[in-house]
């Protein structure tokens, strides 16, 4: 089969090397000196205030001596009350974000929806992917108060863009032979979604959900920060009065139960394999 | 039963699959479709269900000229014709009880088929086809855990619970090995046989196909090169479908096969 014109001869008793990632040498050297000059002029450009370090560093200690003593006593009303507020917000917004995820990501989905539907739902996840969840938490609060509902709201915003995004790339890539067979019966869409995409999906739907659950926890901490309830105020006040026994004392516990829920979604992952 | 008038497919590459292809299969008759890799068989399967949709000309079943029908209509219309696919296109994660009873999901409605709660008559006829391809105690396992043979034996199952009028097949022995290539072959063309269906047969293996059919269509760069009885498959034939080769040791098998199995 060898009609082109190779000369073997010429190649035989070199030594092979791998093309190059860039093929013109002047453009490989000049994209890696630019690189190391602007690291080099990016560090240079943090200037760093060693005195106020110094200073720091005593708070630091006494921050981090404090786990060694964490106090979970003498604020614990108000730390069990953070804790059930933080896990009914993560457990109802996961559970909204995600029911409302799923049509998204069928119609976020080329091979599933017409072009218009796709653009709309793309959108959506595209706005819901942009805001932040801290911006969507001020301007939340600024609208419903402090609180939780706030926060409720944030998570299950911020659940419909990275839950929507990620199932609707599983549908794009499911396999077409098996969907067609179901449409080749003559099935309706409905039946068509049920019998031949969803069983495609549902392991990595029920991955994604377990994985979005720790996430919104985790979340949930965080909110607190600007007012959206949840363990993450009790932690605020915590550090506003110095009571660094009590701010460890909640660390520990969000530390305990994110790993807790690390464990559960990799068990749960490992079993709908 | 089946009529083509010049059906053509151009995808959006510009590739021409199908040139104005022209055929009619009467009541009952099982064909097969030969040809290169390429050729446009696949397409032109796909193109008589719509899972392709054809750029020009028509496809009659029966009367209906399923060209022009409406999504309502089609979906309808594919009641009627059953497809076994290559590599089978079992729904790897619904049992095999499942992927038999969703041949029926063009006659039962949204929410029977969303509970599962198929009519006692299609749970019967799916335990019957079962029973007929020796797979009845596969009932309650994953598609993914059988074999190959198996789950094309499934497939099979699948397109016939359908009642169809006609069977469009892709490969069926694609990624099987040859014995049980041969018995997939037999099985298909039995129950067309008992069930007086139509079929067209798409299939690479030329000794395979001549062993079962009655009739064979070559297919070369989207248009048919040869339309005829299996001995009418001499070299020069063969040599015009898919371009020069030795071609005796292949009719020459077949010959073998004939006597053995006579």
């Amino acid at each position: 089969m060898s009609n082109q014109s190779f000369d073997i001869n010429a190649k035989l008793g070199k030594s092979w090397k791998k093309p190059p990632l860039v093929q013109q040498k002047w453009l490989r050297w000049t994209l890696l000196t630019g690189f190391l000059v602007y690291l080099v002029l990016a560090y240079w450009s943090i200037d760093v205030n060693w005195a106020r370090v110094y200073v720091g560093l005593e708070r630091g200690q006494k921050f981090i001596l404090a786990f060694t003593d964490p106090d979970f006593t003498s604020r614990s009303a108000d730390i069990w009350e953070g804790i059930t507020e933080s896990i009914v917000m993560t457990v109802a917004s996961s559970v909204v974000g995600i029911a409302i995820s799923i049509p998204i990501a069928l119609g976020a989905a080329r091979n599933v929806a017409p072009l218009p539907v796709y653009l709309v739902c793309r959108g959506i996840i595209a706005i819901s992917r942009a805001l932040q969840e801290i911006i969507v938490a001020i301007l939340l609060v600024a609208i419903f108060g402090f609180g939780p509902l706030a926060g409720f709201l944030t998570l299950s915003f911020a659940t419909i863009g990275f839950l929507a995004k990620l199932l609707a790339e599983d549908i794009e890539s499911m396999d077409r032979v098996q969907a067609e067979a179901i449409k080749a019966s003559g099935a309706r869409w409905a039946q068509w979604i049920n019998y031949g995409v969803q069983p495609q999906v549902m392991p990595r739907l029920i991955g994604l959900s377990v994985y979005r659950l720790d996430i919104n926890f985790r979340e949930s901490a965080i909110l607190g920060l600007v007012g959206a309830g949840g363990i993450g105020a009790t932690l605020n006040t915590a550090f506003d009065r110095y009571e660094y026994g009590t701010a460890a004392a909640i660390l520990l516990i969000i530390i305990v139960l994110v790993m807790a829920l690390e464990y559960l979604s990799g068990a749960v992952r490992a079993r709908v394999q | 039963m089946l009529r083509l008038e010049k059906l053509a497919k151009t995808y959006k590459t510009g590739d021409q699959a199908l040139q104005a292809v022209d055929i009619e299969i009467p009541e009952s008759q099982v064909l097969a479709l030969i040809g290169p890799s390429g050729a446009g068989k696949s397409t032109l399967i796909r193109c008589i269900n719509r899972l392709v949709e054809p750029t020009s000309g028509k496809v009659y079943l029966g009367d209906t000229e399923l060209t022009r029908l409406s999504s309502g209509g089609l979906r309808r219309e594919r009641r009627r014709m059953g497809m076994i696919f290559q590599e089978y296109a079992l729904v790897e994660r619904l049992t095999v009880m499942e992927n038999v009873l969703s041949g029926r999901l063009g006659y039962v409605g949204f929410w029977r088929s969303f509970m599962r709660k198929f009519p006692q008559s299609d749970v019967d006829e799916a335990f019957r086809l079962l029973d007929r391809v020796d797979l009845a105690h596969m009932a309650d396992k994953r598609a993914d855990e059988l074999s190959g043979g198996q789950r094309q034996r499934i497939g099979i199952c699948r397109a016939l619970i359908q009642n169809p009028a006609l069977l469009l097949v892709d490969e069926p022995t694609a990624s099987l090995d040859p014995k049980t290539s041969r018995q997939i072959m037999r099985l298909i063309c039995e129950l067309c046989r008992e069930r007086r269906l139509a079929a067209i047969i798409n299939i690479h293996d030329v000794a395979l196909a001549q062993m079962f059919v009655q009739r064979v269509i070559g297919l070369r760069l989207g248009s048919v090169e040869f339309d005829g009885p299996p001995s009418g498959l001499t070299p020069e034939v063969l040599t015009s479908i898919y371009g020069e080769e030795d071609w005796e040791a292949t009719i020459e098998t077949v010959d073998d096969d004939d006597v053995a199995t006579q």
